[in-house]
């Protein structure tokens, strides 16, 4: 019980540290934000059920008024804004990255990294497209037409997943939540 | 730079956290009904209003924490002029702005601890499901008061990066960051079952 509710609380408040430096994650020149990233991180580390959760603790408290989104952005108005369906899909996206973990037999790198590209891609932007879609009037391909600009940065932290989940994995053998 | 709060004290923030939410969830399920121009510039033109109180600097801070929307209100203008759909392109500007206004508006009146308590209250009967009030608080209190220690750290961890490589600290970094956080936990876990738990 002590043990999860501090790991859910310790990586909600991971994500939102890694909102806090986006000039790390510059690769090849393209800024990607490294929050997605701890979304990704959460459930392939924590496990599908305690990684949304710690992604559900992280947004309340964007909800609450903290400005822990990348580039500072918080309070109510986020959920009233294009990207809400992104934030909708977060938690879930964590979820289903954390049960393709528990469930595939593959190496840990290689479920992490097809964990976050169902659930961190696929899943992540079929909640984005149907929000932006809906919050600005337009059709789903249309929605979808406005953010394939996301895609090469996602492609780049379906693979950083892997690799990261794949090193604490060998680290701390026998240690991650999501496999006993 | 936590919080979102506004430090210039308006009227607005003497009201009550629950009636202001409330207010905030009719409001903008009221916005998604209304269809016609004028009751929407009439919306915007009462969201605004309600901002005079607060004077220059409240207003500036409203306008700082509407600046995400910019790219997407560009989007809308360019798409509308291509379309040839000004009417409806009008409609969504003001519901769009409207609505994160009025959102941004409450978070600018109110305090963080009177949020929290209103979410103890809304969460009470999540404790049949087995998350008592308490620990969803303490949940709460736990995340705030690491996010200086772990910016820290990672600040830490990126400066050891700088003296030992000439190149730039990438996503490598993450791994000791993550690792850290996992190792943290553990001891937060020893730390709250040696005081009695936290159920």
């Amino acid at each position: 019980m002590e043990r999860s509710l501090s790991h859910i609380a310790l990586f909600a408040a991971l994500i939102a540290v890694l909102g806090f430096v986006p000039q790390i994650m510059l690769a090849t020149g393209v800024p990607i934000t490294a929050q997605s990233l701890g979304i990704m991180l959460c459930g392939t580390v924590l496990g599908a059920k305690r990684g949304a959760l710690a992604v559900l603790l992280f947004l309340l408290l964007v909800a609450l008024g903290l400005p822990l989104l990348s580039g500072g952005r918080g309070g109510l108005g986020v959920f009233a804004s294009p990207t809400v369906g992104f934030l909708m899909g977060f938690p879930i996206a964590a979820f289903v990255a954390g049960l393709v973990v528990e469930r595939s037999r593959a190496p840990i790198g290689l479920a992490a990294g097809l964990g976050a590209f169902l659930g961190g891609v696929l899943v992540l932007y079929a909640f984005g497209i149907t929000g932006m879609a809906i919050m600005l009037g337009k059709s789903w391909p249309e929605a979808a037409l406005l953010i394939t600009a996301y895609l090469p940065g996602d492609a780049i932290k379906v693979v950083l997943t892997g690799l990261i989940t794949h090193s604490l994995a060998r680290m701390r053998p026998g240690f991650l939540p999501t496999r006993h | 730079m936590l919080a979102l709060t506004s430090p210039v004290a308006t009227p607005l923030h003497r009201l009550p956290a629950g009636a202001k939410l409330a207010a905030l969830a009719l409001f903008t399920a009221a916005l998604f009904r209304f269809d016609t121009l004028p009751a929407l510039a009439a919306a915007l033109g009462t969201v605004a209003a309600l901002h005079l109180p607060g004077g220059l600097p409240f207003a500036s801070h409203a306008l700082r924490l509407l600046r995400p929307l910019w790219p997407f209100v560009l989007i809308l203008i360019l798409w509308h002029l291509w379309t040839d759909d000004l009417r409806g392109g009008s409609a969504l500007l003001l519901r769009l702005i409207t609505a994160v206004a009025a959102a941004n508006l409450v978070t600018m009146t109110t305090r963080l601890s009177d949020m929290i308590a209103v979410i103890e209250g809304l969460a009470a009967p999540l404790a049949r499901l087995g998350l008592p009030p308490r620990t969803l608080a303490l949940a709460i209190a736990l995340t705030i008061r690491f996010l200086p220690v772990l910016s820290d750290r990672l600040s830490r961890i990126t400066e050891a990066w700088r003296a030992r490589s000439a190149r730039r600290p990438g996503w490598r970094i993450l791994v000791p960051a993550t690792l850290a956080t996992l190792d943290d936990a553990d001891q937060v876990a020893e730390a709250l079952r040696a005081r009695g738990g936290a159920g």
